[in-house]
């Protein structure tokens, strides 16, 4: 499976601080191969992916997130319920102060509603056909850099 | 008010970023560990440890059920491998943790193993004190037990919970060293299979040969079904006889010391390994030329580098 260009053969120095990516399929669809799919890839392009499975509720979700303390939401959907549950998922993330964190969409989501999905705050939507790389190279560039006050 | 005392007043999300900031081991880490460190040592951890597909993750399920009906906070760190290829990992072992997602007082916290030696025992054990600091009365940890820095964690823990499964081979996989020397309790999962009563006897006759002594601790196998919940009571069961066994004497306070021992050497060996990888690169470059073409031994090198 090809699932990301330039394998490397040689063990790689890990860095401090991997990017870490929840991947969650909210919803009833019970297919999850392209999550799957993405899930190893991600983990391929050096993130720390946490996969909970099928069936995730909002609440699920952004406890998941917030407790893993991830960098990137993917979300994964194939049900046709995006526009149900997306708002749910952004207010959930919200009210657990996830606020910083990058959200990013696939799955089967017509055109027509990715301008509405943006304006949630999802920053993209990967559709069909998008290759793995775009979507690693869109998360490195777009992932939140995190400064605290100890 | 600061990330430390957000997290100290049960603020999740900044427990949470200090988790992470714990976890990568560098200078803030540090600092953070120092400022919690006197709040610690109220936690029981208990190490659960175990080949791929065992069930550790359904059986911890089955035990934050079993702390919770107590009454207890409880913190899982679960560790996963890192590709030693991309340094990236997939974490999974939260899909058999969700029964308990709704409940304030369950926090599931996955980890990468991230290559280090001794850099995983270093950040779970510092991990765990940040869930000790943040009022978690029990503190599950979760390796697969294979290789020697996961072993190095059944060190740093009070109870080490070793899980077993039948159809992994016969008798005499119970007389091989590891598994058998590092378990304070054995449980044999998935003791609904064929073989499971076999496994059991083998492992118990095994134990048998241990040397008689008074005063050490008897590992016991205990059966359990995490998928049926059978066997449970008698795993908490084990569990509390093992604190008992603890609480006696000093017993307690000689593991602490074995545990702070444990944890320093750990810490060391984290450390050598990052001033390894981190330090004056064309240095250490230059050295192994030197030792390469015998103009001077490894060790002579290893003492510039730790000068």
């Amino acid at each position: 499976m090809d699932v990301n260009a330039e394998p490397t053969s040689q063990p790689q120095s890990i860095p401090a601080q991997p990017i870490r990516m929840l991947i969650a399929k909210p919803g009833l669809d019970g297919h999850d191969r392209g999550a799957r799919v993405l899930a190893r890839a991600m983990r391929d392009a050096g993130f720390e992916v946490i996969y909970t499975g099928l069936f995730q509720t909002p609440e699920m979700i952004a406890t998941a997130a917030q407790q893993e303390d991830v960098d990137v939401v993917g979300l994964s959907i194939l049900s046709g319920a995006h526009m149900a549950l997306f708002p749910q998922i952004m207010t959930e993330l919200k009210s657990r102060g996830l606020d910083d964190v990058l959200v990013v969409a696939g799955g089967t989501i017509p055109d027509e509603d990715v301008e509405q999905i943006r304006a949630l705050g999802i920053s993209a939507v990967f559709g069909p056909g998008t290759s793995l790389r775009t979507i690693s190279e869109f998360i490195r560039a777009n992932a939140p850099v995190r400064r605290d006050d100890l | 008010m600061g990330l430390v005392d957000r997290a100290l007043a049960g603020d999740a999300r900044a427990l949470s970023r200090i988790l992470t900031i714990v976890e990568s081991r560098g200078e803030p880490g540090r600092e953070v560990v120092d400022r919690l460190y006197p709040k610690t040592g109220s936690a029981q951890r208990l190490g659960i440890t175990g080949p791929p597909g065992a069930g550790k993750s359904s059986l911890i399920s089955r035990l934050i059920g079993s702390f919770r009906e107590r009454g207890h906070r409880v913190a899982v760190i679960a560790v996963d491998p890192s590709s030693r290829f991309s340094g990236g990992a997939t974490l999974g072992d939260r899909i058999r943790l969700l029964s308990h997602f709704d409940d304030p007082d369950v926090f599931v916290r996955s980890m990468a193993s991230r290559g280090q030696r001794g850099g995983l025992s270093a950040a779970t054990v510092e991990v765990a004190h940040v869930f000790d600091a943040a009022d978690f009365d029990t503190i599950l940890i979760e390796t697969l037990g294979v290789g020697q820095d996961e072993i190095d964690v059944t060190r740093v823990v009070h109870t080490s919970i070793m899980i077993q499964v039948p159809g992994l081979g016969d008798a005499v996989q119970t007389l091989k060293a590891g598994f058998l020397e590092v378990g304070d309790l054995i449980a044999v999962n998935k003791s609904d299979l064929p073989g499971a009563n076999i496994l059991v006897r083998d492992l118990r006759a095994m134990l048998a040969l241990n040397p008689m002594q008074i005063d050490v601790w008897h590992p016991e196998v205990v059966p359990v079904s995490a998928e049926t919940g059978a066997g449970i009571p008698s795993l908490m069961d084990a569990i509390d006889k093992r604190t008992s066994y603890l609480e006696h004497g000093d017993r307690l306070s000689e593991l602490r010391r074995n545990i702070a021992r444990a944890e320093i050497e750990l810490l060391v060996r984290a450390e050598l390994e990052r001033v390894l990888n981190t330090g004056d690169m064309a240095r250490n470059a230059q050295l192994v030329d030197d030792v390469a073409n015998r103009r001077i031994s490894a060790g002579a090198a290893v003492a510039q580098i730790l000068k």
